[in-house]
């Protein structure tokens, strides 16, 4: 296999097979977290949320899928009708690109992953920045007063909050010495005073917190979901979006949150190590606990006002992560000399 | 954020503080970050807690919830107990109705053929659902207390004309709590 691997065209083979199978692996979470979205949101409010379709309903996505993608899909008058179309498939390529990096423990020493890079999460940053883009570009091309303002928003949002995702994370990397999400998930393991997992949010408690919050903020989800915010902007950047580009959005929303989730999991809690729960589960258990998180939060708070936002972001996050990272430098120094 | 105010006094006062809307503190107790995430912290536990409760869904198609005995539902002519229809072919129903959503057309009974105890009978009755709203007072208006309204609610159909309900449809026997209840207020 690693012969395989080495060899230039087997390498891309690996590849090529290995990105299908991850394709398919994410778009079915997706499809599951956003029955799970809708049945715990549910069960928040005192209903069964689906239930109809298949058992439990778990076969709503595909009875939603389906609609979605026969619905009619309506390009309004005077829109850029280029810029229109491309922004959906900016915003689902950017979610599922970061994929390629994120690796999954499938069992004690397998791992999973399509690009095994030394930047690894400064390439999710990179690709996820690109979110913005999509909604910008959607707002703006939709010819329509909300679209734009949506979209607006979600530059100011996503660039006032990518500065504290990308901070909160910076004690991690000082303490690990590596952006390779592998390394990190290693060092859960080889840190300690065992040789057993401990997870690294012990030593990034804060980090941890601003990463949650922005990490809510960068994936425009309630209470951060101003973009959005169908009470005042109709429907932010997706307002004349129908069919299958409005599902491409949407589609690249739940990746984000399971990419955010994924990573939060990766960073902060030992990634697939959890003492003898074997490795995909106990992922997959972390990942899940992190997916409720976001929909308890969704679930219970209101969504934040904009200038709020905005002085969470600047007043709050970003300076708090700015400091965490120069204690974390401090301390860093005086334990190692 | 005080600041702030002082700059932009051209602003509505509603849209000025980032305090606006906030509820009051009590006396005594000054605002802090602990008591703001103690505050969000209630918050998680209420919905979390909510989680653990009963649901309040009724499950329709297969649970309904319970309606008023005097529900007004479908309509329905009802019978004597010797098989004659009740309905004298008076038109005061279609007459009562206030969006004219009943047709009666009259027939004499004769010796030989006999549908009604009275004189005439209701050779046609038709009641467009489409059009009714269900207020009963062609219930209210009927002399004999032929047509009800009953309890279904559940009228969907494929196509108008399904709508158009006949004197067949509608001479469907009652469902019996209801003409057990009907029985009961007849006068002796």
């Amino acid at each position: 296999m690693t012969q395989f691997y080495n060899d230039p065209v087997g390498h891309w083979v690996v590849v090529v097979v290995a990105a299908a199978v991850l394709l398919f692996v994410v778009l079915t979470a997706t499809a599951y977290t956003v029955w799970f979205e809708r049945v715990a949101l549910g069960h928040i409010q005192r209903r069964p949320g689906p239930n109809r379709v298949g058992p439990l309903g778990l076969m709503q996505l595909a009875a939603d899928g389906v609609k979605l993608a026969l619905k009619e899909s309506i390009v309004p008058a005077d829109t850029d009708k280029v810029i229109y179309v491309a922004a959906p498939m900016i915003a689902v390529g950017a979610a599922f690109l970061a994929w390629a990096v994120i690796p999954i423990g499938l069992w004690y020493n397998v791992q999973y992953w399509i690009a095994d890079v030394n930047i690894g999460i400064l390439l999710i940053f990179a690709v996820s920045a690109m979110n913005v883009y999509a909604l910008v570009l959607g707002g703006y091309a939709s010819n329509n007063k909300y679209s734009m303002l949506g979209g607006l928003r979600s530059a100011a949002q996503l660039i006032s909050y990518e500065m504290a995702l990308g901070l909160s994370l910076v004690p991690t990397f000082m303490i690990v010495g590596s952006l390779r999400l592998r390394d990190i998930v290693q060092y859960t393991v080889d840190w300690g005073w065992y040789h057993g997992p401990i997870p690294l949010i012990i030593l990034t408690p804060i980090g941890f917190v601003i990463y949650l919050m922005a990490a809510v903020a960068e994936t425009n989800r309630a209470p951060f979901d101003l973009p959005e915010a169908e009470q005042e902007l109709i429907g932010g950047f997706l307002t004349e979006y129908s069919g299958l580009k409005f599902t491409m959005f949407y589609l690249a929303e739940y990746v984000n949150m399971i990419t955010v989730s994924a990573l939060a999991a990766l960073l902060f809690f030992g990634g697939w190590y959890l003492w003898i729960v074997p490795p995909v589960l106990a992922f997959f258990l972390k990942v899940v606990l992190f997916l409720f998180l976001y929909i308890w939060i969704r679930g219970t708070f209101p969504r934040l006002r904009y200038d709020m936002l905005m002085r969470l972001g600047w007043k709050v996050l970003l300076p708090l992560a700015m400091a965490n990272v120069i204690v974390t430098g401090i301390v860093l120094v005086a334990v190692q000399g | 954020m005080d600041e702030n105010e002082e700059k932009f006094p051209e602003h509505p006062a509603a849209l000025r503080g980032p305090t606006e809307g906030v509820p009051a503190q009590p006396k005594g107790k000054t605002p802090s970050v602990a008591s703001d995430i103690a505050a969000l912290a209630a918050g998680l536990k209420t919905t979390l807690t909510e989680n653990f409760r009963p649901m309040v869904t009724t499950m329709y198609p297969e649970d309904k919830t319970p309606r008023s005995e005097r529900y007004r539902g479908r309509h329905y002519l009802r019978r004597y107990d010797n098989g004659l229809e009740r309905c004298i072919g008076c038109e005061l129903c279609a007459a009562a109705c206030p969006v004219g959503c009943i047709l009666v057309i009259a027939a004499e009974n004769t010796d030989s053929k006999r549908v009604s105890p009275g004189e005439r009978y209701a050779k046609t009755y038709e009641i467009n659902m489409l059009r009714c709203i269900f207020c009963g007072y062609c219930e209210d208006a009927c002399p004999v207390q032929a047509i009800v309204l009953g309890p279904e609610y559940e009228l969907s159909d494929t196509s108008r004309e399904k709508f158009i309900y006949t004197k067949e449809k509608l001479l469907e026997p009652l469902p019996p709590d209801v003409a057990a209840r009907l029985q009961a207020k007849e006068p002796k």
